[in-house]
């Protein structure tokens, strides 16, 4: 009796350590959606990344065939370098076209490949040269006014 | 006419002194548990065996009110958020609202009513069977020995329960918005990820739940000692700890709340 009273308790402490670590871990940092074994590695550099977060999805032509890995500043360029996971069974030609969209108006920003025609494919921890960084909202309207203004100008 | 008036002002009076010494009694009571609490931690056995009561036994309500209010936020949360284009930020209300306020209230709220009135009735009934003066007769110190472990066994299980709630919570509203909807689970974990704060968050939240842990059973050992040694007595305070905890649950996390999470 004494003994499964003891088991119980373990189990129910065990279950509390658990969850609390679930909590920190899973509510805290990213983990893997495909195995490491089925994946490789391309870079991309950007001037500017928007709202994009690490393990946002990688899609190409809408479907999900990656996930962005980690996100870092290159102190000596001023750009920041993208790193993605991609599914193996998918390769991509060198001129790719990477570029940062918005699910949305307002929603999630995920990363878009676009295929070139290029015969050889990206591999393993190369960098894609064709980027296009992410739109910020505030920057489209400053042109638009600018631009607004800028006819209203001509006509006078 | 005026003996009437007479009559009800007194009764007002006699219901605020004792109120009053209720409190102050309740408040001797509280840190002489705490004071004579050595004994709870030397024989940790009987510790165990009450940890074993509150909280093992209250992990099946926990488990399942925990999954089906995930799914709940879950559900309402995609409803409200698909409108505006960010279903994908589910998981972020989801979690913070489980983290911070349901996780520790709503697992408070049950362990009041499932392990805090399961406590009262067994010390008032304890009280009026007379093994309390019994065990006073034998010297052996009855706080001691039957409030303390109880105080510290409910002490240690909320935040364990609370923190089971909020994974179980958690884990429920993917399962509807992932598996049965279809919300992608990178976003629906990567934009949680990035707006729960360990500290900020996680931790503020189980600082609540040991805080109601504390209250919750402060009270229902308070009132089961305090219990009139009858059947009815016995009643009425389990009844009475249900409504006070449940009261100062809510109070407490309003309180707590107001000091964590001002100006943001």
């Amino acid at each position: 009796m004494e003994r499964t009273l003891y088991l119980w308790v373990g189990i129910f402490v065990c279950a509390g350590i658990a969850a609390l670590f679930v909590l920190a871990l899973k509510v805290g940092n990213a983990s893997a959606t495909f195995n490491t074994g089925d994946i490789y590695h391309i870079r991309a550099e950007f001037d500017n990344i928007g709202g994009l977060k690490a393990s946002a999805p990688v899609k190409s032509a809408g479907v999900v065939v990656g996930r962005v890995d980690s996100i870092q500043f290159d102190g000596k360029k001023f750009v920041a370098r993208v790193t993605m996971k991609i599914d193996k069974r998918y390769t991509f030609p060198k001129d790719t076209s990477v570029s940062i969209l918005t699910a949305g108006l307002l929603g999630e920003q995920y990363i878009g490949l676009e295929a070139g025609g290029d015969s050889e494919m990206l591999k393993e921890g190369e960098t894609a040269k064709l980027t296009q960084s992410a739109v910020v909202l505030e920057k489209l309207i400053g042109q638009f006014l600018y631009s607004k203004a800028a006819e209203g100008g001509e006509k006078k | 006419m005026p003996e009437r008036v007479v009559e009800s002002l007194r009764g007002v009076g006699h219901k605020t002194v004792n109120g009053i010494w209720r409190l102050g009694y309740g408040s001797a009571f509280f840190l002489m548990t705490l004071l004579r609490s050595a004994t709870s931690f030397r024989r940790f056995g009987l510790t165990i065996k009450e940890i074993y009561s509150a909280g093992v036994l209250s992990l099946i309500i926990i488990v399942v009110s925990g999954l089906f209010v995930g799914m709940v936020l879950g559900l309402q949360g995609y409803e409200t958020l698909q409108k505006y284009g960010s279903s994908e930020a589910v998981g972020t209300l989801v979690a913070l609202s489980l983290t911070r306020e349901l996780g520790p209230v709503v697992a408070g709220l049950l362990f009041a009513s499932r392990a805090g009135s399961a406590m009262t009735a067994e010390i008032g009934l304890m009280k009026a069977t007379e093994q309390i003066s019994a065990m006073e007769m034998m010297a052996v110190d009855p706080i001691a020995r039957v409030i303390g472990p109880r105080f510290w066994g409910g002490v240690i299980s909320m935040p364990l329960l609370a923190a089971i709630f909020s994974a179980v919570g958690v884990f429920g509203g993917y399962l509807i918005t992932v598996v049965v909807i279809g919300v992608d689970s990178g976003a629906f974990w990567s934009q949680m990820q990035s707006a729960v704060d360990f500290r900020h968050d996680i931790l503020n939240g189980i600082i609540k739940s040991v805080v109601f842990g504390v209250a919750v059973t402060a009270i229902a050992l308070f009132e089961g000692y305090d219990a009139p040694p009858t059947a009815e007595g016995v009643s009425g305070a389990t009844t009475r700890t249900v409504v006070t905890s449940s009261l100062a649950i809510l109070g407490l996390d309003f309180v707590l709340t107001a000091f964590m999470f001002r100006g943001i």
